[in-house]
Order: structure tokens, then C-alpha cells, then sequence
């Protein structure tokens, strides 16, 4: 059973189509990727998943059951936008979200430890939120979010305003929190970091879902036959008869085959006594198809 | 519930272990009691330099030195009017007080003159008319003739002992009323300054919660309206221990404060207005009084008046904090521009203020009683009138609608909210709010 089921959601705000009859399912325990430029309705989705706001129309499955108010207890959020108490000490700031998640105090106590001494802060306990710098106060947030023990993880472009030092740790928590098998939802528009971290993305595009499915599926999907041939040697003069030359530059050249199957292509180059050093097959990148997906979105056809 | 209980927690302890909090609610009653006695000092201040002034006297058994006092002293000199006069600088007095003859015993006009080389104060002047005014009259007492006992009895002194027309009114003293005036001015008061105060705390915790971005981490944890309530509950609860400490703490403080200066009630006579006539007995009349104030006080139905006002307290507090609240929500990170949405709130509570002044004096008029009743000026007004036993009717009228209202108020303040913490970035208008008040959550 899937972790997220949508159904059809639709959200709108005065004549504003904010979510627009969306509908996808996320696999329990995958990493999964929101993405989507901005305002195209990302956020009002996920407030709508962690129950911020109700849908107008559509369902929303967490866990098999629909949406209820004992949700959140489950769910752990780290908005985009987001801060903390100037004033209260780091340790109760800690202990008071965790509360509010219906943890005990007990069970709060004993968590905030686990992380504290995890990220070898214990002496922060007493200081005060305002004596902290941006990227402390990032992992003070962190653990805000996944102290209660989430079964599912929402992060709102969680390494904006990180150093590289601690866009690691955060990242090395979450490939440990995956591990575990919490399902993570990564909702970002930085394109290079979703192929680093997600399985499994959701393209969203003027509160439309345009695109969904695991990484590798979406790529392929996209993907046009070019293939890169790094050689040796003199290639054949009839090579132009497999598919369209895109690129040739040194030994190195790139070729849009069409309709030959690649194995043919390779075969005929072998044939031809051309030493291989190399054959791939050029994906494109999620920032290629994110880019493609949001400017021509009547170019789809899937 | 328990949700709830730790908001109201939090909002609670961390304002009242703030240092500002206790420096406030300690130093304030401090402050008063101190402004008390200096106000006590400065009234009983007397001039420090004592006056020696010659005294000429063309009238015959006037012995104005008999009213010598400390700092001022008549003298009657040995030496001639000119003697003095030329000598003046170095005689040693600070002035020459030549009273003539009285030509007509009749009048009731007389001039005397008075030599200095300094403004004459003001001090001196008064003590000079009402010291002469009282020997004069003994003077004309003496040589008329005139029983000095039947004089006296001329004077009298009307008080006025309100009745109850039947036996169900309370029997009240003549200082009913002004007691009463003064319980319901200052429980007046106490709403309005607190609806104001707090209320403001609400608006701006709910600003810089929407400024710093913590309320979106919140929201994931709590509803909205349980964030909205807590935090008015938890200032409210923070409003109720501040007034509960001055309440004990400024009577205290005035008390050892008026021990260390030795101010007593006495040097008030010392005012401006009690100094006009020494002939009425001013001190007398205000032993009197305090006897009075103090049986006064004891008769107040306090075990009406302290429910109901904690009532309208609460009531007044739900109604103004939860719109204090909405407007904070919808205030941006530029305080500036968010304070005219204040405005529709203000307005109302100064107008209850300037009607609860006149209800004090005038607590049965047709503005008092209604103004009473409307739910939006009750919380001021109707404690005002308390004290002055309205009918029961009125109270209970105006009890539901300010409930009813403050419930009203706190719903349509929690739609505004739960929209408003959530829009960043956009210029608010009335309308805009005014729009949020029918959007589906």
C-alpha cells in the first residue's frame, strides 16, 4: 500500500486555481520529489498533505486512511519558510514542538538527546535561539521535524540557506532516515540535487501534475536515442544512414539514431574496425525535462 | 485540549519570566507609591527660610504676633516705622507690615502694606490676609460687643443623608455616590488600559510569529485556531497576574514609601484649595470622611461587583484581543502600514472611555445605560456603573450580548486569522480581509 494517495485534490483561492485536480501516489519508504517552479502550487499542496488547509474537492490517503486530525502526529514538516522562537531556550523550543506532536515529555527528552548528542550539541541545551547562527538554528529546525518519529517526511527546500558542511549532515540524515524506511517527500526546484536524492518524482505545473514516475522511468521516457561514442580509428562514411550526427568533436561524436536498435549501430561500427572506448546512451537530465515540461507543456505527448 | 494547555503554557511562562515583565510589574507599583510621596512631599513643602517681619499697628488690642509660626514671625519692633525703614538691610527683617487705623469699624474692607526689597511670596501673602482677617475679627467681635457663642452658631454646615424610598434600596451615606464614582471610574480605567495593553501584546505576538516564520512549523502541529486562543488565553492569564500583583503590591509599597518619607494624609490640607478658608475646619471634615470612606467602601456589594467585573474583564478581553489578533495576522513585516488597521479597533474602545467618564457622574443618564449594554463599549462603561447598583436587567441585557458578541467575535477573528498568518507579502486592505472572513480553510 502506498504511503500518499491523492485523489483528484483541487484547492482554489478566490478565482485562483492553486491545485488543480491532482492526483498521484507515492510508494511507502521511497524518496520521493515535488518539484515544480515557483508558484506553481507546490506549497498549497503540501499544506494541504500535512492538513494546514483542506482540500476543496479530491481525497487524500495517508497510510491507507483518509486525512484526519490525529494525522500530523505522523507527519513531519519543514516548511520553506521557516523559523523558530527568538526568545526560548534551544532545549524547550525542542521540547515544546515535540509536545505539540503529542510526544510525552519523557519521550521528548529522551529523543532531543538522542539527536543532541547525534549532532554533538549537547552544550546548546541552555542557549537561546537568537544566540544561534542561520545554520545552527537549520539543525535545531531538523530536529524539530523528525524528533516525533514521522512516518512521513516533508521537506520544503531544506538545504536553502546551508552551508556545504551542513547540506551534507542534513543529506546523510535523510539517506538514514530513508534507510529506516521513512517515506520522504523532497519538494525542491533545484534539479541537480532531486537526481542526487529522489527515486521517485512528481512534476507540478500550474497545480497540474504534468509528469510523475520513478527517475529512471521519466528519463527514459524523455530520452531521444542519442547515444555518445568515444573511438579510434576511421569511422565509416555510410554512418549518417543510422541516424543524425549531433555532435562530433575529436574522437568523441554523438548520434540521434533512428530507428536502428543500438546494439546494430555498435555492431556495424565494430564491423568497421573502429576501437571503442566508450558507448552511452545520453538521458537527459531532470533539468533538461523540467525545463522542456514548464515552457512547452502542449509539447507532451507521454 | 492538552494541545492547547501547552500553548497557553508557553505564551504564559515565557512572558512572565521575560526580564522586562518582572522589572515592569515590580518597578511600576514602586513608581507610583514614589510619585505618591513626592506628590505628598512637594505639597507639604514650606518655605525653609524663616521670615522675621516688623509689625506696625495703628490698631489698638491687635496682637497679630500670637499667629507667629515657624517659618514666620511678627514682631513688634521697638524702634520707630522710619528707624526700621531706613535701617532696613541691616535690622534683620525680611519685611515691614504696617497695618493702619481702622477708620470706619464697619467695613469689611481693609488695606495694610507690606515693605520688602523681595518679591513677596505667596506664602507670605496668605498667611498675612487669614492671620489678620482672624485678629480683625476678634478685634470687631471685641468692640462690638457681641457674644462670641451665638456668633458661631450662625455658621452651619449642611450635609446631605440620601434615604431609600423603600426598604428594598440599600441605605446609603453622603459619600455614596462619590465612592461609587470612584470604584467605577477606576475599574473603568483598569478595562480600558487593559484591553489596550494586552491587547496590543496579542497583535504583536501574532505579527512577529508571522514575521519569523515559526507559525507555518506551528500550524503543522496545531490548528489555527488552537495557536489563536492559546495565545490570547496565555496573554490574558499574563494581564490577570500583572493587575493581581499591583493590586496587593501598590498599597504596600505606598504605605512603606509614605513610612520612609513621613507623608501623612494631613499635608494634603496643605493643597491650594484647602487654603482658602481657615474657617471651615478643613482637617476636621476630612477625619470625618475617612470614617465615612471606609464604612462606605464595606457597604459595596463587593460580592456582585468583583464577579461581575471579572466578567466583563474576560469578556471585554475575548472581544478586543481576538480582533487585535486577526489585525496582527494580517500585518506584514512593516508595522508602519499595519497600525491603520488598528484604527477600527481603537476607536471604539477610546469612545467607551470618554463615556465611561460621564456615566461616573451621570450613571443613570440614557447614554450611560445604553452605552452599558452595547457590547462593544459595556466592557468600560458597565463597570463604571457597578457601584451605582443598576437595575438588574441591565446587567444581565448586557452580559449576553457581550458574550454572545465576544463569541462572535472570536470565530470571525479566527477565520480572519488562519488566513491572514499564512499570506505573506501582499498589501492588506479591509477588503482583502473582509474577503478572508468567507474563504473555505
Amino acid at each position: 500500500m502506498s504511503i500518499l494517495k491523492l485523489v483528484d485534490v483541487r484547492k482554489t483561492y478566490g478565482d485562483h486555481v492553486a491545485v488543480n485536480d491532482v492526483s498521484f501516489e507515492m510508494p511507502r519508504g521511497c524518496v520521493f520529489g515535488l518539484l515544480g517552479p515557483n508558484g506553481a502550487g507546490k506549497t498549497s499542496l503540501i499544506r494541504i498533505i500535512t492538513t494546514i488547509t483542506r482540500a476543496d474537492q479530491g481525497q487524500v490517503f495517508l497510510d491507507g486512511e483518509p486525512l484526519n486530525n490525529l494525522h500530523p502526529t505522523q507527519i513531519g514538516y519543514m516548511p520553506e519558510e521557516r523559523g523558530l522562537y527568538k526568545k526560548m531556550r534551544v532545549g524547550e523550543h525542542l521540547l515544546y514542538l515535540a509536545q505539540l506532536k503529542g510526544m510525552t515529555l519523557h519521550e521528548a527528552k529522551q529523543q532531543s538527546k538522542y539527536w543532541f548528542e547525534k549532532f554533538d550539541i549537547v552544550d546548546w541545551w541552555e542557549k537561546r535561539i537568537e544566540e544561534l547562527s542561520k545554520g545552527m538554528q537549520q539543525k535545531i529546525q531538523f530536529i524539530a521535524t523528525v524528533i516525533h518519529q514521522p512516518k512521513l517526511l516533508i521537506l520544503d527546500e531544506p538545504f536553502s540557506g546551508l552551508d556545504p558542511i551542513n547540506t551534507r549532515l542534513i543529506k546523510n540524515e535523510i539517506d538514514e532516515l530513508h534507510h529506516k524506511g521513512v517515506s520522504i517527500i523532497f519538494s525542491t526546484h533545484r534539479m541537480e540535487q532531486v537526481e542526487e536524492v529522489c527515486e521517485h518524482i512528481v512534476l507540478i505545473n500550474q497545480g497540474q501534475n504534468v509528469l510523475e514516475g520513478t527517475v529512471v522511468d521519466v528519463k527514459n521516457q524523455f530520452k531521444e536515442n542519442i547515444f555518445e561514442v568515444n573511438f579510434e580509428g576511421a569511422l565509416p562514411d555510410n554512418i549518417e544512414n543510422y541516424g543524425k550526427l549531433v555532435l562530433q568533436k575529436g574522437n568523441t561524436i554523438r548520434i540521434k539514431l533512428e530507428n536502428v536498435d543500438s546494439n546494430i549501430f555498435l555492431k556495424h561500427l565494430l564491423d568497421n574496425e573502429v576501437t571503442i572506448h566508450s558507448f552511452n546512451e545520453i538521458l537527459p537530465s531532470l533539468n533538461e525535462i523540467f525545463i522542456k515540461q514548464v515552457n512547452e507543456p502542449h509539447l507532451v505527448s507521454t | 485540549m492538552s494541545k492547547l494547555w501547552l500553548i497557553i503554557k508557553r505564551e504564559y511562562l515565557t512572558r512572565v519570566r521575560k526580564r522586562t515583565f518582572i522589572v515592569a510589574t515590580f518597578l511600576t507599583p514602586i513608581a507610583f507609591a514614589l510619585l505618591f510621596a513626592m506628590v505628598g512631599l512637594i505639597f507639604s513643602y514650606e518655605d525653609d527660610v524663616a521670615l522675621k517681619i516688623a509689625v506696625f499697628d495703628e490698631i489698638p488690642a491687635l496682637n497679630i504676633s500670637e499667629g507667629s509660626s515657624k517659618n514666620i514671625r511678627y514682631i513688634y519692633p521697638n524702634d520707630s516705622f522710619e528707624t526700621v525703614r531706613n535701617n532696613f538691610d541691616k535690622s534683620g527683617y525680611d519685611g515691614i507690615l504696617v497695618i493702619p487705623k481702622m477708620e470706619n469699624i464697619s467695613s469689611n474692607k481693609h488695606t495694610v502694606y507690606y515693605y520688602t526689597d523681595e518679591q513677596m511670596s505667596l506664602e507670605v501673602k496668605v498667611n498675612i490676609e487669614s492671620k489678620l482677617s482672624a485678629s480683625i475679627r476678634e478685634f470687631k467681635i471685641d468692640s462690638f460687643g457681641l457674644n462670641k457663642k451665638e456668633l458661631e452658631s450662625l455658621k452651619t454646615r449642611v450635609s446631605i443623608d440620601p434615604q431609600p424610598i423603600n426598604a428594598d434600596s440599600a441605605d446609603t451615606s453622603s459619600m455614596a455616590g462619590v465612592i461609587a464614582a470612584a470604584i467605577g471610574g477606576s475599574m473603568g480605567l483598569i478595562m480600558y488600559m487593559t484591553v489596550f495593553i494586552y491587547g496590543m501584546m496579542v497583535m504583536r505576538s501574532v505579527m512577529e510569529e508571522k514575521v519569523s516564520r515559526i507559525v507555518e512549523v506551528m500550524i503543522s502541529s496545531v490548528k489555527p485556531f488552537q495557536l489563536m486562543m492559546g495565545k490570547i488565553i496565555g496573554v490574558g492569564a499574563v494581564g490577570l497576574t500583572q493587575v493581581a500583583i499591583w493590586v496587593v503590591l501598590i498599597p504596600i509599597f505606598a504605605v512603606i514609601v509614605n513610612f520612609i518619607f513621613g507623608v501623612d494624609a494631613g499635608s494634603m490640607d496643605n493643597l491650594p484649595g484647602a487654603m482658602g478658608d481657615p474657617n471651615l475646619g478643613g482637617l476636621e471634615e476630612m477625619d470625618m470622611n475617612v470614617g465615612l470612606i471606609m464604612q462606605e467602601l464595606a457597604a459595596q456589594k463587593w460580592w456582585l461587583i468583583i464577579p461581575l467585573f471579572i466578567i466583563y474583564f474576560l469578556g471585554g478581553y475575548f472581544l478586543y484581543a481576538s480582533l487585535f489578533a486577526a489585525v496582527g495576522s494580517a500585518m506584514s513585516d512593516d508595522m508602519g502600514e499595519g497600525q491603520a488597521l488598528t484604527i477600527p479597533i481603537t476607536i471604539p474602545v477610546l469612545i467607551a472611555f470618554y463615556i465611561m467618564i460621564v456615566a461616573v457622574r451621570a450613571p443613570n443618564s440614557t447614554l450611560a445605560v445604553w452605552s452599558s449594554i452595547f457590547p462593544l463599549f459595556s466592557p468600560i462603561v458597565m463597570p463604571a456603573r457597578l457601584a451605582f447598583d443598576p437595575p438588574a436587567w441591565q446587567i444581565a441585557l448586557s452580559i449576553i450580548s457581550l458574550i454572545g458578541t465576544a463569541v462572535f467575535f472570536v470565530w470571525l477573528s479566527a477565520r480572519i486569522y488562519r488566513v491572514g498568518i499564512l499570506m505573506y507579502g501582499k498589501k492588506i486592505s479591509f477588503r482583502e480581509i473582509g474577503k478572508w472572513m468567507f474563504m473555505r480553510a
